[in-house]
């Protein structure tokens, strides 16, 4: 297990009033993220904990590209990962943030 | 264009929802009333397992198992369902904990009702001595919590099947609903295969294995209760529909299901396979039931009627 | 004086030599191996039928028993090298050199026995290239084949899977060679005669059917998200802007996918009618929803599929099927058909380089190339026009003149930028070069040339090397859709947001579609199950794809 942390100063707050939500699986090929509401509006911070060793490079680029896509200011991600590749890490990252995007608690 | 599903009510998207493969948690969110789900020990609290990193395996944030209340046509039930995506939804010490506490509580409050969503393998290899225990401490809470007047209704229908110990937690339960891809049974097809030879059980004969420990079969020998298209509004039909059904529970009972249980051997312990008990049930051409769709088979079985309600 | 009819009475002594093990020409299955070492001679060409489906599997076994001294060295020149048997004749020496096309389940073993030494490569072939041979400098002296049935004089019936046998049969017996086949039953009349009892020499029936395995058979429930975002970007990003009817599709989880999106996101778009059409394909049991949607009005196969001869046979307006209504199929004719008759080729491939040359070889695997090469180029000799050939042609050469122009056949690789075990699609330079150099070949195995390529699609996007004018660009293209591979991450990001301006780079958005919609809810068909239940219970899946 390898674990990563990635810490980005955003533009704005992320959009929703859920506190949190949960997409994804721990599986081969497959993962799960669990976005928190718990930071200040200017931050976002994704933790991982990945079963691949050696793929750093490839997850600060995926989380630079989605953090600046997405503007999650004041969420906190943490992710256990079975290996999935980059472009499925992505599609939950972003399935997590239209979650937590919408009403409720 | 492509996004309809918010358009379209709760069991409209309930019944165009595959249970075999929705995940535990869409499987909760659309088979109790919209909304009325409330996690205990939620992924948020990071109750994982303390011995996969052991084995530098992934955890998961919930162990595997979702644990909580809700209602299910405006009365509370109980809810428990395994993810079996994650580690084949074996059980685990955490995983186990967060269901014998359910059965707890319940035994405690008395009157809702408890539903297992099964989606498991058995016992997980990791932990397997924590595992064990679980299962014995998860038949013993149920059993208790049927002697205290709770009812508690297992549906299985997922790509786990329900094996091993959670084959054995089945068989404690006061009812049973079971979909064509739920498989239900202890042992597992690569467990028999290994250890009692190829010729005794092929486990990569699928058509095998499926007439042998699958829904329709363990719905016509009276396993299971009650058989289920596979979507998730039958099966919250299925609940309703048990949960309706079951009736008290006491000695008088166990007995008249140790004797459904003798007959059942006495009258199918000569068959060498499914298709012959069903031939000995009186079912035509029996070799076509795995072919028949759900509505047929419901009727057949319904004809059958092999389970008994005054057993289990 | 000069004989000019040796071969011929070669031949004849080869027959008479096998006659006394045959009651007319059926031999018994015991006597196989003796009937193959009185017929072939050492450093014989022998073809042994290994088809994509159909494998002569009894001669396999019967070849690899013969004494040693009597036959050895041969030449197998072979479709297929699919079973252990086939090169288990090279590691016994039975067999020394081997002319294929195709080796898939034996890629990484023959990958070893090449660098080992234990086999003397001819050359790596694509089907249409290795038939032609067949008929010029590699006429097999003995064809080993595989039939459903014959009758006493020896017509066959080969059953759905005719596949390759007229084309091997043709170039043996009309040369002077021997026919051996192996048939599962030895009847009084055979349903249909696919291969007339004169070209044929000697039966055997085999005690158990002929293999064959389900390789054309993709379970829905398999299908990833990320696949279905490609095969959405597919349809609206190539199929519909070209309007393609005519076509062929390889056999990877992602044209699965497209196949099921037809009747469901290719419906909403209102492109029925209007693409996927005419096919050159092999029976894929995930084309059912789109055939029952009314999608597809002709399919012409290589072979046939495991499971889905009763739907064939009740679905005759769109196979081809023959007067005892099962499926013909016809490789070599196919494969014409997919090199001349249609305007796009879509597949996966394991490895792209920068040029866009991509290769199924690894430097421990060697599947051959099948024939995907053959779909996947621009036929040269093609001269009837079509709108999507124009269109392609245009947007390579606006300037040209329109009459004199060439058409492109759109060539399409697609796949997800990380395969499995998270190996990049997309690499600086192929392992088949790598392999070529270590093993001494005069050709690195190259499936698709880079300039035969039109586009590449990822679930970043769709590339269009038409539109590319430069070498340059056409790297930062292939960059641009490379994700988040080492390829894709030193794209030059100027160059490629020019290249997304021009179109040549299309993502998504530029598209309309939101990688949140692509879910697996928009699959026609979830499950095997489901695809039974669109053929009305006529498709019977083997039992390796039940969940009942």
């Amino acid at each position: 297990m390898e674990d990563l942390n990635f810490q980005h100063q955003v533009r704005a707050r992320a959009g929703g009033t859920r506190q949190r939500a949960i997409v994804g699986v721990v599986a081969s090929g497959n993962l799960e993220v669990l976005v928190e509401r718990s930071l200040p509006d200017a931050e976002c911070v994704v933790d991982i904990k990945t079963a691949a060793m050696g793929f750093g490079a490839v997850w600060s680029a995926v989380i630079g590209d989605f953090v600046e896509r997405y503007s999650p200011g004041g969420l906190k991600f943490s992710i256990n990962d079975g290996g999935a590749r980059p472009d499925t890490v992505s599609l939950r990252l972003a399935q997590a943030v239209r979650l937590i995007a919408e009403a409720g608690q | 264009m492509t996004a309809p599903l918010k358009d379209i009510s709760p069991a409209e998207r309930a019944r165009s929802t595959s249970f075999y493969e929705a995940s535990a948690r869409t499987r909760l969110e659309l088979l109790l009333d919209a909304g009325s789900f409330v996690e205990f020990i939620g992924p948020e609290q990071r109750e994982a397992s303390p011995h996969l990193k052991i084995f530098d395996l992934p955890e998961q944030f919930d162990d595997g198992i979702i644990v909580g209340h809700g209602r299910l046509d405006g009365s509370p039930v109980f809810v428990a369902a395994q993810e079996g995506r994650f580690m084949g939804g074996a059980f685990g010490e955490v995983h186990g904990a967060k269901l014998t506490g359910l059965l707890r509580a319940a035994r405690q409050i008395g009157s809702i009702p408890v539903l297992i969503l099964f989606d498991t393998g058995g016992v997980r290899l990791q932990e397997a001595n924590a595992g064990e225990l679980a299962i014995a401490e998860i038949m013993r809470a149920l059993m208790e919590a049927r002697s205290a007047g709770v009812k508690v209704i297992g549906l299985i229908g997922g790509r786990s099947g329900c094996y091993g110990g959670g084959g054995l937690i089945a068989g404690c339960c006061s009812a049973l609903a079971v979909s064509e891809p739920g498989r239900i049974a202890v042992s597992g097809p690569e467990v028999i295969e290994t250890n009692r030879g190829v010729e005794e059980f092929d486990s990569r004969d699928r058509a095998l294995v499926w007439r042998t420990m699958g829904g329709k079969h363990r719905r016509l020998i009276g396993a299971a209760d009650v058989f289920a298209d596979d979507n998730v509004q039958d099966f919250r039909e299925a609940a309703l529909e048990l949960l309706g059904l079951v009736g008290p529970f006491g000695l008088d009972r166990l007995r008249a299901e140790q004797r459904r249980l003798a007959d059942r051997l006495r009258s199918f312990g000569g068959c060498g396979d499914a298709v012959d008990i069903w031939t000995a049930e009186g079912i035509a051409h029996a070799e076509a039931v795995p072919e028949l769709p759900a509505d047929q088979f419901i009727a057949l079985a319904n004809r059958i009627g092999r389970t008994s309600r005054d057993a289990r | 004086m000069t004989s000019w009819q040796n071969n011929r009475a070669a031949r004849d002594a080869r027959i008479a030599a096998g006659a006394g093990l045959a009651r007319g020409k059926v031999v018994e299955a015991h006597d196989v191996t003796r009937l193959l070492e009185a017929v072939v001679r050492s450093g014989d060409r022998v073809c042994l039928e290994g088809d994509n489906q159909k494998q002569a599997d009894l001669l396999s076994r019967a070849l690899l028993a013969v004494d040693l001294s009597k036959v050895n060295d041969l030449h197998m020149v072979q479709s297929g090298v699919v079973l252990p048997e086939h090169l288990d004749l090279f590691d016994r020496g039975v067999a020394k050199r081997l002319d294929y096309a195709y080796s898939g389940p034996q890629s990484a073993r023959i990958a070893r026995m090449l660098f080992g030494g234990k086999i003397e490569l001819g050359a790596v072939h694509t089907y249409l290239e290795l038939f032609a041979r067949y008929f010029i400098d590699l006429t097999p002296h003995v064809a080993l084949i595989a039939a459903v049935s014959a009758d006493r004089e020896g017509n066959l019936y080969t059953g759905p899977n005719t596949e390759d046998t007229p084309t091997v049969v043709e170039a043996t017996a009309f040369k002077d060679g021997v026919v051996i086949a192996q048939v599962n039953e030895i009847v009084d009349t055979v349903p249909r005669v696919d291969i007339p009892a004169d070209r044929v020499h000697f039966i055997v029936k085999a005690d158990k059917p002929f293999f064959v395995e389900p390789l054309f058979t993709r379970d829905p429930a398999a299908i990833t998200e990320g696949q279905i975002l490609t095969a959405m970007l597919a349809i609206k990003g190539v199929y519909a802007p070209y309007g393609v009817q005519r076509l062929n599709h390889g056999i990877g989880f992602s044209t699965a996918a497209i196949e099921l999106l037809l009747p469901t996101f290719g419906e909403r778009l209102g492109l029925k009618g209007t693409i996927a059409s005419h096919f050159a394909l092999n029976p894929h049991p995930a084309l059912i929803p789109a055939i029952e949607s009314g999608w597809v009005r002709q399919i012409h196969s290589f072979g046939s599929e495991v499971g889905m001869d009763d739907y064939i046979r009740a679905r005759s307006d769109v196979y081809f099927t023959g007067s005892d209504g099962s499926l013909r199929s016809n490789r070599a004719f196919c494969q014409t058909a997919g090199l001349y008759a249609c305007d796009m080729f879509i597949g996966s491939t394991l490895q792209i380089d920068l040029q866009g040359n991509s290769s199924t070889v690894t430097t421990s695997r060697i599947a051959g190339f099948g024939g995907a090469p053959n779909m996947g180029a621009d036929a040269r000799g093609r001269r009837h026009p079509s709108e999507p050939w124009l269109k392609a042609g245009a947007e390579a050469d606006p300037d040209g003149s329109a009459l004199m122009r060439r058409g492109r056949k759109l060539v399409v690789q697609i796949g997800e930028t990380f395969g499995d075990k998270n190996v990049p699609l997309f690499v600086e330079k192929l392992d088949a070069i790598e392999l070529a150099e270590k093993l001494k070949l005069d050709l690195a195995p190259v499936m698709i040339y880079g300039d035969d390529v039109t586009h590449i699609i990822t679930e970043e996007g769709v590339a269009n090397l038409l539109l590319c004018r430069t070498a340059q660009e056409r790297e930062q293209a292939i960059r641009g859709v490379a994700g988040y591979t080492d390829v894709g991450r030193r794209r030059d990001h100027g160059m490629v947001s020019r290249l997304r301006e021009r179109g040549v780079i299309r993502r998504p958005e530029d598209l309309g579609i939101n990688p949140l919609d692509a879910d697996r809810s928009l699959l026609a068909a979830r499950s095997i199950k489901d695809l039974v239940r669109w053929s009305g219970g006529l498709y019977a899946p083997p039992s390796k794809f039940r969940n009942w």
